[in-house]
């Protein structure tokens, strides 16, 4: 600063002048008392109308805008609760769902909940078809056979799907952003050239959640209202004020000067800058992502069995946790973050670069061989890349590091184009298929079946038997025999595939000493705002 | 332009206007063309594919398709790009990928605060600028040349990031005395999002038309040290040059004239000598300002300022087309506006571009 100080007493002349006036304002800073406000990066959000939105920033607004018919509570991790279905059964076949409405509920324009905006709700997402709509078109529902398959029936909603699965899946994917249920009447009102609402629902909301959203601001903040007569009880807070904010030493200066009350994303040395602060708290959960290597098996020789058994053993798994990630990640070396029915918590791989050297010296290559590895640019990968690439390096393996713009390197994955990639994956829905059938299912492994959105087909790996097992697995109606089922093929998984599963992120969110109930969701929901207080 | 000429004499003249102002419109739609040609092929030839963008990545393969298709995507690129031309000349600069609005609206949005951002900047950097030039030039190798040319020196080279945020950890963060990152407090900016009739965007100008001081008051205390970090750089770069011009202009005959005429110092300098300075000067300040309006990225993201840099650099990241060249036309009509500014501005400050 020292070097400054000349200028600043020219420059800051005429400032001093204007701020005169200004000071007593600017003084006011904190934040009104009935409003939550929060800082994030939400720049991620491509949509809110709850059939398209699929990320994390935007299925945030959606949880506490809309309802599903059951849900997850954030006071009981894992468990299911009704939501606007007050009751459900399965028929004996396991094909069947019957919903009972609550009675009742209404939605934000005041019209009432009924069986048929639920049902409604439901073939809306599966004829859109946006992205997340694969979450309920696996049962087996098309555009064209929906209206048959989810409908209407007095005051219940009946879904049929065309194959049986546990039901614990059937119901974890309803409670998913996409399942949220619309207000058919006023969403219709607002149709646009047979949109369904899609373009009006960009700004507005039409739901029964504890919030209503009174602006949205792309790139920039939203503003949530709560809402009066709340069927869960109104929210505590009157108002959230989210703010965009991506540079995290910006986030901690307006959390430690009480002009937010939450920050969201703050980096590891502002959470150990801020760690002896008495007005500030930090909240550690564990969030769903799972940082991996893949390796293309169409190059040469990351598909040599040998080769990817010692590169497990070239990873420093807890020499990074215990230094640049600490905090941050949690070594998770199996492809279901924990949480999750049937997750692993075992680490069974170490770093150790004499049994990685003996190994490729059985494999054919005794002076390793030279690759590539590519990665999105931002720090905290590239960090890890960095780390990666030195430990290979101690055996041989020459990395050279390929970082690119996040859509870059993720279009050349999806090619099947990379040789390894650092990647990180977020579950999609709360059940253990999310995950298991990506990085451990893939029916058809030509280029032709462009199967762009399975990760095993991106690295033209096969499986083998255990995309069966994935297959048997989510139609196993016996909860504990699923569990085991999907430990078997982790188990088999993290010591044959083209995959190598590193860590488990950690998410922190940091507040004000005053903020009470706030929930991230953790790894299986999203975030709740209506039980915080402050 | 002719318009704004302040002595009509012969008809002939006129005539002469004319035809410079039609020159003047093919010139300006030959580089709005040239300008969204360069920046679409550019666009075309990044290996980034706008529609991974949107879908995500869990998108099928079918649902890429169908999106490719819906933007347009599928199509020639010089069939884009005369599709996109023929919109833009009846005002539609199309939707934006990633914030799915039209783009004018979102550039509507995101101007203003660049506006009134470089808008202060500039002033900063002018107000301060121009009088250390001139004290540089007339004091050239004292301690005050020096200090200036030690202050410009150090705006040019220390990296704006790290100002803003040392600026905003002591007067924000230690002192208090200025308004965090952002446009105004969040109590403020609910107030002016729900009770403020928006006329402009730009927070100041609104809220002034409103009445409403408070928040006047509390913009002004947010704006002031990004302006004061942008108004630095201008600044610095201002002061070089004034210094240059004016000793250019000391050295000239009738600058020696008037001091042996026995006409006071101060008058020589601030008046004869600046008033030759500014013609050149004028460019100089309005290239800074344009500069500025293009929006600063990096400053944008440390004061959390959702302004044009971030909007189009966001745009950039992930191939959002639309949004690049609805900004890019902006960014190009600023420098064009500012040249033609500039150009009548020469005109009342020197007689002799008449």
């Amino acid at each position: 600063m020292t070097s400054v100080s000349p200028f600043r007493k020219t420059g800051l002349a005429f400032a001093a002048a204007l701020m005169l006036g200004a000071a007593p304002a600017a003084l006011m800073a904190a934040t009104p008392a009935d409003t939550l406000v929060i800082a994030d990066g939400i720049d991620d959000i491509v949509s809110i109308d709850p059939a398209e939105a699929f990320e994390f920033s935007g299925t945030d607004l959606i949880n506490n805008v809309y309802d599903t018919l059951v849900e997850l509570d954030p006071l009981k991790p894992g468990e299911l609760v009704p939501g606007l279905a007050e009751s459900w059964s399965v028929s004996d076949d396991g094909l069947t769902f019957t919903f009972k409405m609550k009675s009742g509920v209404t939605f934000s324009s005041g019209n009432p909940v009924t069986a048929a905006d639920a049902a409604w709700s439901l073939q809306r997402v599966v004829k859109l078809d946006k992205t997340p709509a694969f979450i309920l078109t696996q049962f087996g529902l098309k555009a064209d056979n929906v209206e048959q398959m989810i409908r209407a029936e007095g005051d219940s909603v009946v879904m049929t799907i065309a194959k049986p699965f546990a039901p614990s899946m059937v119901f974890n994917c309803l409670t998913a952003q996409l399942a949220s249920v619309i207000d058919m009447k006023t969403v219709m009102a607002n149709e646009v050239n047979g949109d369904m609402g899609n373009e009006w629902l960009k700004s507005n909301s039409a739901g029964t959640g504890a919030y209503v959203l009174r602006s949205y601001k792309p790139q920039d903040s939203y503003v949530l209202e709560a809402r009066e007569g709340h069927w869960r009880g109104d929210a505590k807070l009157k108002r959230v004020f989210m703010r965009h904010v991506s540079e995290p030493a910006t986030q901690r200066l307006l959390l430690e000067k009480g002009d937010i009350d939450v920050a969201r994303g703050l980096s590891t040395t502002d959470i150990e800058g801020i760690s002896g602060n008495a007005d500030l708290q930090v909240m550690d959960d564990l969030d769903g992502y799972i940082y991996y290597l893949a390796m293309n098996q169409k190059k040469e020789p990351l598909n040599n069995p040998k080769v990817l058994e010692a590169m497990r053993y070239l990873v420093d798994y807890d020499g990074m946790v215990n230094s640049f990630l600490k905090g941050q990640m949690i070594v998770q070396q199996s492809f279901l973050p924990r949480g999750y029915l049937g997750a692993l918590e075992d680490t069974p791989y170490t770093f150790d670069v004499a049994k990685a050297k003996a190994l490729l010296a059985e494999a054919g290559f005794p002076d390793g061989f030279t690759t590539t590895l590519s990665v999105r640019n931002d720090p905290a990968r590239l960090e890890m890349a960095q780390a990666i690439q030195n430990t290979l390096g101690q055996a041989g393996i020459k990395v050279e590091l390929k970082p690119g713009a996040g859509a870059e390197v993720l279009g050349d994955y999806r090619a099947r184009n990379h040789e390894i990639t650092l990647q990180a994956w977020g579950p999609d829905y709360p059940d253990p298929h999310t995950n298991a059938s990506t990085f451990a299912w893939n029916p058809n492994n030509t280029d032709d079946a462009k199967l762009t959105g399975v990760l095993a087909w991106r690295n033209a790996y096969d499986p083998g038997e255990l995309t069966g097992m994935v297959d048997a697995a989510v139609q196993e109606r016996d909860t504990e025999k699923r569990r085991a089922m999907y430990q078997e093929i982790q188990q088999k998984h993290r010591d044959t595939s083209a995959f190598i599963s590193m860590f488990q992120s950690i998410a922190q969110t940091a507040m004000r000493a005053n903020v009470q109930g706030f929930h991230t969701g953790g790894t299986l929901d999203g975030v709740t705002y209506w039980l915080t207080t402050k | 332009m002719s318009t704004t000429d302040i002595s009509p004499r012969a008809p002939s003249r006129l005539k002469r206007r004319a035809k410079g102002f039609a020159g003047l419109l093919l010139a300006l739609a030959a580089t709005f063309l040239g300008l969204l040609l360069v920046t679409f092929v550019i666009s075309r030839v990044v290996p980034i594919d706008p529609v991974l963008s949107i879908v995500g990545e869990r998108a099928s393969q079918a649902q890429i398709e169908a999106a490719r298709t819906r933007l347009g995507l599928d199509r020639p690129m010089w069939e884009q790009f005369g599709i996109y031309v023929m919109n833009a000349v009846q005002g539609d600069l199309g939707q934006s990928l990633l914030t799915r609005r039209p783009v004018a609206e979102d550039v509507a949005r995101v101007f203003p605060a660049t506006l009134e951002l470089a808008t202060i900047a500039t002033i900063f950097g002018v107000l301060a600028g121009v009088p250390a030039g001139v004290l540089a030039a007339t004091r050239p190798g004292t301690w005050i040349d020096q200090l200036v040319r030690l202050i410009g020196l150090a705006g040019y080279s220390m990296p704006v990031f790290w100002l803003g945020l040392m600026g905003l950890l002591l007067f924000y963060g230690i002192l208090g005395w200025v308004g965090g990152p952002g446009r105004l407090d969040s109590g403020f900016e609910m107030m002016f999002e729900f009770d403020v009739p928006r006329v402009t965007g730009m927070i100041l100008v609104d809220t002034a038309l409103a009445g409403k001081w408070d928040i006047f008051a509390n913009a002004v205390s947010h704006i002031i040290l990004p302006a004061g970090v942008l108004g630095y750089y201008s600044m610095a770069y201002i002061s070089r040059m004034t210094r240059s011009f004016m000793m250019n202009e000391l050295s000239q005959e009738y600058i020696t004239t008037a001091r042996v005429k026995g006409m006071p110092e101060w008058r020589v300098i601030w008046v004869h000598a600046l008033k030759n300075v500014m013609v050149p000067l004028i460019t100089v300040i309005a290239l800074s300002y344009a500069n500025l309006l293009e929006g600063s990225v990096l400053t944008e993201t440390v004061f959390a300022w959702p302004g044009l840099g971030l909007y189009i650099t966001n745009a950039l990241f992930n191939a959002d087309m639309p949004a690049v060249l609805g900004g890019t036309v902006v960014v190009g009509a600023v420098f064009v506006g500012l040249n033609m500014l500039s150009d009548v501005l020469y005109r009342l400050v020197d007689p002799r571009a008449k």
